[in-house]
């Protein structure tokens, strides 16, 4: 009894909230260890249905047909997937571009608005997520094809047309950019929150121009959202299936679709699972690169808030 | 002050292009004509009144629903449970323990895809039910943990410790205080569990069989293999779907906000 009010005095006088005093864990001593026991169920499903997969996709990738790195060496060697390697790569650094030009100045707004703009502002970047991309995809097709009101509205306002919008990497990137936008402005947004907004008149008083302010002090102290939000839209982008599968054309098809294709249609496991552990890897490698480069960045750069 | 009204110029802008063009699909779903047509010819119901009377879209929306709710009892139980655990624990490798749950929402679709269709294929787990459920509570489960773990944080530890000195057991504590506490951020993290299984597509695809497949999957082989403007109204029920739960999560979140007495 005495040792409980102890605790809660010491818990009390430091004020911290979050609990786990010194004098807590001394003598929780033994049974520290215990809260492990919850983690059983959430380890043995990620491991059975996510790391086990996964290390599936890694065996079959060196063993079918059989042992050996044949697989790889197809992979760099066939020209073709070069092509494609290239076409994923360049379309998620246009998708990270564009979404990043269209959400610095949105997430700016975010941070001299009032609170209550404010909340409608990330509501607004919120309710796009609450449609399946499947959704948004299928309205896309209607708008961008031939005989839709986009091409319909350029021939009666300009006598042109039909342009050929969808099976393009343009409307490829318009429906990725769409999806991907709040994964970008929501990291801008809370790096952007954290500047002192005396900074920019300080530095004006010193004599700098607005440009020279934004460029030398503004967008460094942004560094770390847009290396969050760039990370996060640019690795979701390199894995993206349903948008180019039903708004690119089956000639410009990205690596997902390959490796669908390797798999399901021409039932080449070895080459599927290779260009899978393939995109993984790169996946994996861009996050470890940025989380040394940004050293506050989380792994997870679109879970932290 | 003139640079806020072009910001703000440019964000409405930014909107419309997030929200408005995902609307057509409603008109669409009314239309008359028996092709994607836009805009729309005419108003009938007949969409939704096929969508309604054909045994195999109604036997997807109900797979898709059992699947959903079955997903999300199994990732909010796991989930929960996982979030508490961590929360308690203090030591080294709990980072690296939390990123290990939280990895499925990084990694690309179609390699988890792929993977969970091989190894299905070897357990005879394609097409099942608890094929899907587990399939799609390793792409929920992250989601529950990042919400009750937030939830958790603003939780004060001295009311749990006051529940134990007042003599409840660990189970008692945790359904009396600590799980009210925490209500808003479970209540949460179960309905996005819901919206995400619900909407799912990449993991389903590779994992679905002609006797069981989810909404989404026969949604993208409608789309694909045919021209059926059923497909339209389908997409507006789906849409509707997960655009209610997700207010209904909100809304649970904006409590959460509120000072806890």
């Amino acid at each position: 009894m005495t040792e409980t009010t102890v605790t809660e005095a010491v818990a009390a006088q430091s004020g911290d909230v979050l609990g786990a005093d010194p004098g807590m864990r001394k003598r929780r001593g033994p049974k520290n260890w215990r809260p492990l026991l919850l983690l059983i169920p959430a380890f043995v499903i990620v491991s059975l249905f996510f790391l086990a997969p996964l290390i599936d996709v890694f065996i079959r990738s060196v063993t079918d047909p059989q042992p050996g790195l044949q697989n790889y060496v197809w992979l760099f060697t066939t020209e073709a997937n070069l092509t494609v390697v290239i076409r994923t790569f360049g379309t998620a650094i246009l998708v990270t571009i564009v979404c990043l030009v269209l959400a610095y100045p949105y997430a700016y707004l975010m941070t001299i608005v009032s609170d209550r703009t404010r909340n409608m502002m990330q509501l607004f970047i919120m309710m796009p997520l609450w449609t399946s991309i499947l959704v948004r995809t299928l309205a896309w097709m209607v708008l961008l094809q031939d005989t839709g009101p986009i091409n319909g509205l350029l021939a009666a306002w300009f006598g042109i047309g039909p342009i050929p919008l969808i099976r393009t990497t343009f409307g490829v990137a318009l429906g990725m950019c769409q999806v991907l936008l709040p994964f970008m402005v929501l990291p801008l947004y809370s790096s952007m929150a954290k500047i002192d907004k005396r900074l920019l008149p300080a530095a004006s008083n010193l004599g700098a121009n607005p440009v020279t302010a934004f460029f030398t002090v503004y967008l460094p102290l942004s560094k770390p959202g847009i290396f969050s939000g760039g990370v996060t839209v640019f690795i979701l982008g390199l894995g993206f299936y349903i948008i180019p599968a039903l708004l690119g054309s089956s000639k410009e098809i990205m690596i997902s679709a390959l490796i669908q294709q390797q798999i399901s249609v021409f039932l080449m496991w070895g080459q599927g699972t290779a260009l899978g552990i393939f995109l993984l890897v790169c996946t994996i490698l861009i996050l470890v690169l940025v989380s040394r480069f940004n050293k506050n960045g989380s792994l997870f750069p679109g879970v932290d808030r | 002050m003139t640079t806020k009204r072009l910001l703000g110029a440019f964000a409405v802008l930014i909107v419309l292009w997030l929200i408005v063009p995902t609307l057509v699909i409603v008109p669409m779903s009314f239309n008359t004509a028996t092709s994607f047509n836009f805009p729309p010819k005419g108003f009938s119901t007949q969409w939704y009144e096929n969508f309604f009377t054909d045994p195999l879209w109604l036997k997807a929306l109900f797979s898709s629903l059992q699947v959903a709710v079955l997903t999300m009892l199994v990732a909010t139980a796991v989930g929960v449970l996982a979030a508490l655990g961590l929360s308690k624990l203090r030591f080294r490798g709990k980072g690296l323990l939390e990123g290990y749950f939280l990895l499925p929402l990084i990694v690309p679709g179609i390699v988890l895809a792929v993977g969970l269709y091989s190894l299905f294929l070897r357990m005879d787990l394609l097409g099942t039910l608890p094929g899907f459920v587990l399939a799609h509570t390793i792409v929920s489960m992250p989601l529950v943990i990042t919400n009750v773990m937030a939830s958790l944080q603003g939780l004060d530890p001295r009311l749990e410790q006051a529940s134990a000195t007042l003599g409840a057991g660990k189970v008692r504590t945790f359904f009396s205080i600590t799980l009210p506490l925490i209500a808003p951020g479970v209540t949460a993290g179960a309905l996005f569990a819901f919206v995400t299984s619900f909407d799912e597509v990449i993991l389903s695809l590779f994992i679905q069989s002609p006797t069981l497949q989810t909404l989404p999957v026969k949604i993208f082989n409608s789309v694909t293999q045919t021209n059926d403007p059923t497909v339209a109204a389908v997409a507006v029920i789906t849409m509707l779907t997960s655009v209610v739960v997700m207010l209904i999560a909100q809304f649970a979140t904006r409590k959460r906000k509120r000072p806890v007495a």
